[in-house]
């Protein structure tokens, strides 16, 4: 459990940080918010590489930095191993030299993988004896995912590792990232302003803006309100736990299974069992007062109508609605509620047009 | 320009110039990093008082740095009469002070060297050292000094050409002895003042501009070297 309060204002620029929250021991934690916000300075302060005007900062019951009584642990002892957005190997060490650079320094006795198993891990034996200068962008970000791990960290900061990449050395890190979350135990505090790594990787998200937390929580809970901003976005909409039910090759379909329905997408990859989650975009999501005919749309499914909340625009409106104990939400036009007297309670078919798979996205 | 055989004063003279030199490189080269790296990376009142004070041979007339370097280390100034009474050691008129001179003399031109070498170090590189246990000497022993070294070879290489020209100081503080503190500049000077010297001069002053010449195109050399080898193209 990672606790942080912290104020700090900036001479120049007059920017303001004012944030308190807590992040759980274990899983993903993402600071999501524009850029400016003040992200990367909550890493920093964390890291012990910037020292704020005020406020405390506790891991478990450790204290790395109290200003009410002087406590600092400086960046050595903090034990954060901190992945960059612009990877920040050593130029004159070789691969291999920069990978055992933490590791040689961890305490003794502390607990982590070896060499071998992040080598392997990460898929760069072939890179040891490179210079980092001659390596591709993706290769320098999974070596020094691969450095930071070594060197035994209790907490991984990561300030938007994959922002410097383009989508396809992205898609050639992501999993690598996945991987590592699904080992349990360290737990990471993810910097990003991308959705798709968030839908990919969080477990809990902290919502920022100009310097301040407006809500912290579950993902899933988070996206499915409808009063931050990120509801105004294009890809607003709900994030759906699911498992992948079976693969029909004939058809060229998977099915999907969440609580209280499934989805069938295009046929995916994942093995049958697999747990994932896919973001349902409220765009992407019309009604129907009756069963709808003659539809390319695969996914229709039985819904009540829970709630009509305020929509991103005066003219819009957000539908809430429930499908089994799962939550699904609709954007759609004031004009569209009154025309179809749309009312809580009522019995619809929520007409689902594309469903986001975890990374990259698939439509239905 | 013929070069001919030189006489055993005029080796004499070329070795002491590489000699003096070598050993005023050494002397300042450990202080002039760490002076360089307090300007760089230092927050501390009165840096600006520092770094006037380093760069202040370069603009003194270098007959004053001699003077004052008589002035203090002379067998009556403050460090000259304790070195003496306590150590045994005349410092005056000898090879020491001429390599003592050359190295003050000399001594803003490394920091200045060794000072773009460190700014071409990115911090965040030593942040991340920091990050990943190495504490401040560590990281300033295996991140810092490593990708500055361009720099240091660089300062060391310049200021060695540079130190075997030194004339003013020298002669001021060490005076014009043959065999002991005649360097090539002063063996240049006195020829040109003797009859017939003309010939000697000459050899001397080509010998003077070649190794001069051989000195800036090594440290050119090791230069690109050293950024190969740091992964900067």
């Amino acid at each position: 459990m990672l606790s942080l309060s912290l104020s700090h204002r900036f001479a120049d620029g007059g920017f303001a940080l004012d944030v308190a929250f807590e992040a759980p021991g274990a899983g993903v934690t993402a600071l999501f918010g524009p850029s400016g916000c003040g992200k990367t300075t909550i890493l920093s302060a964390v890291a012990g590489l910037m020292r704020p005007a005020s406020g405390r900062i506790g891991r478990g019951g450790e204290v790395l930095f109290d200003s009410s009584s002087g406590i600092f642990v400086p960046p050595e002892r903090r034990r954060c191993g901190v992945v960059f957005q612009e990877a920040r190997l050593f130029p004159h060490l070789s691969v291999a030299a920069n990978l055992r650079y933490g590791l040689s320094r961890a305490p003794t006795g502390a607990e982590g993988p070896g060499l071998e198993e992040v080598v392997d891990l990460l898929g760069i034996a072939a890179l040891l004896a490179r210079r980092p200068g001659r390596l591709s962008g993706g290769e320098r970000q999974r070596v020094a995912l691969g450095r930071a791990l070594l060197s035994r960290p209790r907490l991984l900061l990561m300030d938007e590792p994959l922002a410097a990449l383009d989508l396809a050395r992205k898609a050639e890190v992501l999993p690598f990232l996945a991987r590592l979350r699904a080992r349990a135990g360290l737990p990471i505090l993810y910097v990003t302003h991308a959705l798709d790594e968030v839908d990919a990787l969080a477990d809990t998200l902290v919502l920022l803006e100009a310097g301040r937390v407006l809500a912290a929580g579950p993902v899933e809970a988070l996206a499915a309100r409808t009063d931050l901003p990120l509801a105004a976005r294009r890809d607003a909409g709900v994030l759906i736990g699911c498992v992948v039910g079976a693969h029909d090759a004939r058809r060229g379909l998977t099915r999907l299974d969440f609580a209280g329905g499934s989805f069938l997408v295009p046929l995916r990859a994942e093995a049958p069992g697999s747990v994932g989650r896919v973001r349902v975009r409220a765009r992407d999501v019309a009604v129907a007062i009756a069963p709808p005919a003659g539809l390319s749309v695969q996914n229709i499914l039985p819904a009540t109508l829970a709630e009509i909340v305020a929509g991103p625009s005066p003219h819009e409106a957000f539908l809430r609605l429930a499908v089994g104990p799962t939550t699904l939400l609709s954007r759609v036009t004031r004009d569209s509620v009154q025309r179809l007297g749309l009312r809580p309670g009522q019995a619809l078919w929520a007409v689902v047009k594309a469903v986001g798979f975890g990374f990259g996205g698939a439509t239905g | 320009m013929t070069m001919g055989w030189l006489s055993p004063e005029e080796w004499d003279a070329v070795r002491l110039s590489l000699s003096v030199s070598l050993r005023a490189v050494a002397v300042s080269l450990v202080p002039a990093v760490f002076i360089a790296w307090l300007l760089v990376r230092g927050r501390f009142p009165g840096r600006v008082l520092l770094d006037a004070l380093v760069h202040l041979p370069l603009v003194v007339p270098p007959v004053v740095v001699g003077w004052g370097l008589l002035m203090l280390f002379g067998v009556r100034g403050p460090i000259g009469a304790p070195l003496l009474e306590w150590f045994g050691v005349r410092l005056v008129f000898t090879s020491e002070a001429a390599a003592l001179a050359t190295a003050v003399m000399s001594f803003p031109l490394i920091v200045r060297a060794v000072r773009l070498g460190i700014e071409a170090v990115d911090p965040g590189l030593e942040a991340t050292a920091r990050t990943l246990g190495a504490g401040r000497f560590d990281t300033f022993l295996t991140v810092t000094l490593p990708l500055m070294s361009p720099g240091i070879l660089a300062g060391a290489v310049v200021a060695f050409a540079a130190g075997l020209g030194e004339f003013g100081a020298v002669i001021t503080f060490a005076s014009n002895i043959p065999g002991e503190t005649q360097t090539l500049p002063l063996a240049i000077y006195t020829a040109t003042q003797t009859p017939g010297g003309d010939a000697i001069a000459a050899r001397l002053a080509g010998i003077s501009f070649a190794l001069a010449l051989a000195g800036l195109l090594l440290a050119e050399l090791i230069a690109r070297r050293m950024h190969r080898l740091l992964g900067r193209g």
